[in-house]
């Protein structure tokens, strides 16, 4: 069984690939496939030119992903020319995704589709939607459907995040 | 107190369905134990030598006599009639059973309760002083703060899985009875020259297995900023915290390898784009808030109730009660009250449903139907008129919550160790009941004096054994329970950490060598010393060597 992608609350095909940077891979060399890619920061970094120009020829929208060890700030000052930022959970109890995704969202103003992948289930969607992410590849052996309800987990919450930018306490005053 | 309004109870209901939804897919194993291990901590369930074990929250240790009700109901239907109150105010249930935790939430959430974040690697309950509101030496009530932070750290989206745990602890008087400086984020409430309240920060103590001190970040950090730099110095922590090592992932740790100046920088920096923005507190928050933790209406009293005075120099075993059960109150004729949970046979901080009930009548008719948790494990009635004080004690008595040793050395704290608790090393309880039993004379605990003797399972060190004058320790060695004893701790503005005295000691050994450390304390302090004082002035010396001499020449002898 595949990954299965909700995008906006929907089940929905995904055209995206993501190359993967192992330890040891020179991220100049690694082989890009063809379609969408979901290139690691190192990679963009090194293959910028090229991919730029593969999204003229093709067509091919630009990608990128981050490590939880990543700072966001590497891939700021080109922000706007990525559809997707995907941000990987090795493991999903590793939460330093969350802070990545809020600061591309409220530091770094990106607008575009943010998707989380690895460890992602429905019991971390609540909250992921909450931090920004608007995209989710659900893991193999994981009951995508059922992860749908995730996102009306709470009626209302009491801080400001990437989804709501206003905390309960002000809006409770109004 | 707070009282939830229509969103507060639609949250908590809203956690508990979760909860509910997350049991029944473990249960039909939709959900592997990995999968389930996280989101069932991060609701207060952890699964321990009997079963399941329950942490309640009481948020900032504040409860209403209906909610101690619901607890004494919770405790007789869900469990087997016994809770145990623990050092960070919370109430632990040992024996419940896991399908039945969701009915139990939803109980709790019908009383304003919940079990949210009482332990994961998220924000924890939020600590204060256990006389917030009453107490002399108040600088501002710490509770509204605590409040607001509670609901700021309640399922917030970016802090469900931090490296470790966080623990917040707040105080607002002049003696620091909340432990602020070994809690990963320590808040002291202030005022400044213009009386506007603001907040020294400190970050980065907490006890373990590597004790140390918070550092101090801010010196003033007005009121309106708080959550914004709490929210800054999180995320950092979550940024940069050490994952790699559960036993280095506290903030402790980042503080420590990158010292406090860089680590305060950093939290500068990221607050330098979350200051004055949406999360910035309004006044009309911090008054909405506020307003729910007003005075209760005091009567005027003289200062001295007369017969309270005659029954104390009539009667001394009330006089010894008052002594040490009794405290300090602002407003004249008015004192709190320590309710002990605390007595020789039973494990410190236990309390049983009969109990609970009794507490919460006394808080009902003497004390405007509050009741505090303290994190020495006992149970404060805060406004008691001093003129209902004998009748407090009577009662209080009768429901075994009036032992008259508050501050004294049976007073003792201790997690619930290796009979309980699946991360010990080695059992508390015993040990404590040996020392009880050791030190079961009244007049030769007074005369001892105020003692802090605190016993810790293991490293994870929940009996904050770092902080006593006399703390142990249990320790496994070749699957053997030896006990490690540490002097010369203290809580308060002059916290300290334990030194080890040397090398530990057998179950069987500990109550006698508590005594002879006592014995050494007695025989070498100056007028009015405390233990931890005599131990600074004389060194660790005399006292080792009244309890390693006596073990080397009982050996000798046992040699022939």
């Amino acid at each position: 069984m595949a990954d299965r992608l909700i995008k906006e609350r929907r089940l929905e095909n995904d055209a995206w690939k993501v190359v993967p940077l192992n330890a040891g891979d020179d991220p100049a060399a690694v082989r890009l496939p063809v379609g969408p890619l979901l290139v690691p920061v190192a990679v963009w970094q090194a293959r910028k030119a090229c991919l730029i120009a593969c999204e003229y020829e093709h067509g091919w929208p630009l990608g990128v992903w981050l490590d939880p060890s990543d700072d966001p700030a590497a891939i700021a000052a080109d922000i706007d020319d990525f559809t997707v930022i995907g941000v990987h959970f090795p493991k999903f109890t590793d939460g330093r995704g969350y802070s990545i995704a809020r600061l591309l969202r409220e530091r770094y103003g990106y607008k575009g589709e943010l998707r989380a992948f690895g460890d992602v289930g429905r019991d971390q969607l609540f909250l992921l939607n909450r931090v920004g992410f608007d995209s989710f590849l659900i893991g193999p052996g994981r009951n995508a459907e059922d992860a749908l309800a995730a996102f009306d987990d709470f009626p209302e919450v009491y801080q400001a995040g990437a989804d709501l930018p206003i905390p309960l306490f002000r809006r409770r005053a109004a | 107190m707070y009282r939830y309004d229509t969103i507060d109870h639609a949250i908590v209901r809203a956690r508990v369905a979760q909860f509910k939804d997350q049991t029944r897919r473990y249960l039909a194993n939709e959900l592997t134990d990995d999968e389930f291990r996280p989101l069932r901590l991060q609701n207060g369930l952890y699964i321990q030598r009997h079963g399941p074990m329950l942490r309640i929250a009481v948020p900032y240790g504040l409860l209403s006599a209906r909610q101690l009700r619901t607890l004494a109901d919770v405790t007789r239907r869900y469990d087997q009639g016994v809770g145990h109150f623990t050092t960070r105010q919370n109430l632990q249930l040992n024996w419940v059973k896991l399908p039945q935790v969701p009915d139990i939430l939803a109980d709790l959430a019908g009383a304003e309760m919940h079990a949210i974040q009482t332990s994961g690697n998220c924000i924890r309950n939020i600590t204060t002083d256990h006389f917030a509101g009453v107490a002399a030496d108040e600088i501002a009530d710490p509770r509204p703060w605590a409040e607001l932070l509670r609901q700021w750290s309640t399922l917030h989206p970016e802090f469900a899985y931090l490296p470790r745990k966080f623990k917040v602890a707040v105080s607002g008087s002049r003696e620091d009875r909340a432990a602020i400086q070994v809690h990963d984020l320590g808040l002291q409430v202030l005022r400044n020259g213009a009386g506007e309240i603001g907040f020294a920060v400190y970050a980065g103590g907490g006890l373990g297995r590597t004790p140390l001190l918070g550092r101090k970040l801010v010196d003033f950090l007005p009121w309106q900023h708080l959550l914004t730099y709490c929210e800054a110095l999180v995320r950092v922590y979550n940024r940069y915290g050490r994952r790699d090592n559960a036993y280095k992932a506290r903030i402790k740790i980042l503080v420590k390898a990158i010292g406090s100046e860089e680590f305060a920088r950093q939290v500068e920096e990221e607050w330098a784009h979350l200051k004055d923005g949406p999360s910035t507190l309004t006044k009309t928050e911090v008054d909405r808030v506020a307003a729910q933790f007003t005075a209760p209406d005091y009567e005027n009293l003289a200062s001295e109730d007369l017969c309270h005075v005659a029954h104390q120099r009539e009667d001394k075993a009330y006089a010894r009660w008052v002594e040490r059960n009794v405290h300090a109150h602002r407003i004249p004729g008015y004192a709190a009250v320590t309710l002990s949970l605390k007595k020789p046979g039973a494990a410190p901080g236990d309390a049983t449903s009969a109990q609970m009930e009794a507490a919460a009548e006394l808080a009902e008719r003497f004390s405007f139907g509050e009741i505090r948790v303290s994190h020495e494990q006992n149970l404060i009635l805060a406004d008691v008129p001093k003129s209902e004080l004998y009748t407090v004690w009577h009662r209080a008595k009768a429901a075994g919550l009036a032992s008259p040793t508050a501050g004294l050395l049976a007073d003792l704290i201790a997690c619930p160790g290796g009979d309980f608790c699946s991360l010990a090393n080695a059992k508390s309880l015993p040990i404590a009941a040996a020392i009880h039993e050791r030190f079961a004379d009244l007049d030769y605990l007074h005369d001892i004096g105020e003692l802090e003797l605190n016993i810790s399972g293991c490293m994870n060190s929940c009996g904050h054994h770092h902080l006593g004058a006399i703390g142990i320790l249990g320790v496994d060695k070749n699957g053997e329970e030896w006990y490690q004893i540490t002097l010369g701790g203290a809580q308060g503005n002059n916290a300290s950490i334990g030194q080890v005295i040397g090398r530990s000691f057998a179950a069987a050994d500990v109550a006698d060598v508590v005594e002879k450390l006592i014995e050494t304390y007695l025989a070498r302090r100056h007028a009015d010393e405390t233990f931890s004082d005599t131990v600074r002035r004389i060194g660790l010396e005399p006292f080792r060597a009244s309890v390693y001499a006596n073990v080397t020449r009982e050996r000798k002898i046992a040699n022939g």
